[in-house]
């Protein structure tokens, strides 16, 4: 079974539907990825796993529990965790302060987890004491990613965790996106540069207007003609 | 006039009521910074603070042993008063809270005169004459208010730096979505907001009202320097809330000599406008009005 099943899906932030039914699976140790073009509902459609959106039909069940409704906070302690697109850092404190944002709902010596991350993130150790807002746009999302897993989630939801980067720094974005899966973590992540994140990912998903258009392994969907001539440019 | 007469009659004054004016300015840029509105009964929270604190030495207390115990109750007060009237307009445009602020502080005014009535009185009577201190001369009233001072904003200081619940308040400051994204409750978090502003209002009315007099307009004619000093030094910073207090307390002290002493009061609205105009942010890099 699914880790995340997200069935028929539609809602939206006010009275009008942004999402128009979209499915999205999500098995263990998976990552999944959601292409599609500005405004197709890509980011809304994380936001609804993760309780930020009036959700109006469907369903979205996470690990055997129904969680359509849930609030977020009630979300992040089933294990779930989210990074936003932007503003997804605490610019003002550290990035040891970020971390220890990150682990706020738990208790106890939080020393291995901080171990953890910095492993994940050897760049972050050298930096501990630096303000976040004043890191790399790499770094900075470094940081995020790195709030986002000292709960230790089942599933980490990325929304284009490599827009504005270098290359370079993409490449290392989903090489750690790969460590990160390889802890255990299943990863849903959103993204622009739909052609490498296809070639990277297990599965992906491309959105259009509101509703899933084409799935398949990142592979197919790479051959697939139609989501070339879409997004891929030809 | 020497630089001993410079120091005792206008530094020092002017540092004591800028060390002042720096409790209240970190209320108003805590208020600011993380519940996000201008919060005009600030300074009749002040006044209440210092009644409060009244009350309690007319049982008998000593004033500085009373205020303590005046900021833990004013702390409940401006709890009551948040979850009373700004709670319930928290989903409306913060526009709206604001101006609720201006009627809460008619009303906490009124409170204050109807239990306590208008006339000016004072903590202690009697006249006391200053220590001197290698020329320096300094009462021990505003020994202990610089002292005080420095323990609150330090005490403070260390709470948001080094505690998880100070650490959440930052957060709240700097992200709210993000906060609220890591678990952070929102409510925890307003509540304790609003226990450190009353406790810093009382604080900051005692002070005033130990170093002058105690009446019912008091807060009124702090709201314009508290409101200077913590735009002066960036909304949203406790150390700029500080530095503000000080620049503004020493500038009124030391506008009477280009200005006739009944303007300085207007000095504070002449460095606010100062600073909206070159520096709108602030000396420390503030949030943006
Ligand atoms: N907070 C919001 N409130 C209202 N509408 C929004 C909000 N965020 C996005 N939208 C609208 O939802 C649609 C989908 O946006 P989004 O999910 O951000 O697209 P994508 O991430 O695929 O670029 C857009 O038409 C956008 O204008
Ligand atoms: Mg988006």
């Amino acid at each position: 079974m699914a880790l995340l099943d997200m069935k028929d899906v539609r809602g939206g932030y006010g009275d009008a539907d942004i999402l128009q039914g979209v499915s999205i699976t999500v098995a263990e140790k998976e990552i999944v990825v959601i292409v599609g073009p500005n405004g197709a509902g890509k980011s809304t459609a994380m936001k609804a796993v993760f309780g930020l959106l009036n959700v109006r039909g469907g369903q979205i069940v996470f690990d055997g529990d129904d969680i359509t409704h849930w609030a977020p906070n009630r979300i992040v302690q089933r294990g779930i965790c989210y990074v936003p697109q932007v503003d997804n850092v605490f610019r003002e404190m550290t990035v040891h302060e970020n971390l220890e944002m990150g682990g706020f709902l738990r208790s106890g010596d939080l020393s291995a987890a901080y171990d953890r991350i910095y492993g994940l993130f050897p760049d972050l150790k050298a930096k501990r004491r630096n303000l976040a807002g004043d890191l790399s746009g790499g770094q900075r999302q470094m940081v995020a990613m790195g709030r986002a897993l000292m709960l230790e989630p089942k599933l980490l939801l990325l929304d284009e965790p490599t827009a504005g980067l270098s290359p370079k720094y993409m490449e290392q974005i989903f090489q750690i996106t790969r460590d990160v899966r390889d802890h255990g973590v299943s990863i849903l992540l959103v993204e622009q540069h739909a052609k490498q994140a296809l070639a990277f990912c297990d599965r992906g998903y491309v959105l259009a207007t509101g509703a899933n258009r084409h799935e398949g392994t990142g592979q197919a969907l790479l051959a697939d003609r139609e989501v070339a001539e879409m997004f891929l440019g030809g | 006039m020497t630089l001993l007469d410079f120091l005792n009659f206008y530094l020092v004054p002017g540092i004591v009521l800028g060390a002042i004016y720096a409790v209240g300015a970190i209320g108003i840029t805590l208020v600011f910074g993380i519940l996000r509105f201008a919060h005009f009964a600030h300074g009749d929270m002040t006044t209440l603070g210092a009644f409060v604190a009244l009350a309690l030495v007319g049982t008998g207390m000593n004033p500085w042993a009373a205020l303590p115990l005046a900021m833990i109750i004013t702390a409940a007060i401006a709890i009551g008063v948040d979850r009373t009237f700004y709670d319930y307009l928290a989903k409306r445009p913060k526009i709206v809270t604001v101006m609720a602020s201006l009627g809460v502080a008619l009303m906490l005014r009124s409170v204050v005169q109807v239990v306590w009535g208008v006339d000016p009185t004072t903590y202690a009577s009697g006249i006391v004459r200053p220590n001197d201190y290698f020329g320096i001369l300094l009462r021990p009233r505003e020994l202990y208010t610089l002292g005080a001072v420095a323990l609150i904003v330090v005490g403070l200081e260390l709470f948001l730096r080094r505690s998880k619940w100070g650490k959440a308040m930052r957060a709240m400051s700097d992200n709210p979505d993000l906060a609220r994204l890591s678990g952070v409750d929102n409510r925890k978090v307003t509540m304790l907001t609003w226990a450190i502003v009353g406790a810093l209002c009382a604080a900051a009315g005692f002070m005033l009202g130990i170093n002058t007099e105690v009446h019912s307009m008091m807060g009124w004619h702090l709201l314009l320097p508290m409101f200077a000093a913590a735009i002066l030094g960036g909304v949203g910073r406790v150390q700029g809330a500080v530095l503000g207090g000080l620049v503004v307390g020493v500038a009124e002290e030391l506008s009477v000599f280009i200005l006739p002493a009944q303007y300085k009061a207007a000095t504070a609205f002449a460095l606010l406008l100062l600073i909206l105009l070159v520096r709108p942010r602030g000396l420390l890099n503030g949030k943006v009005l």
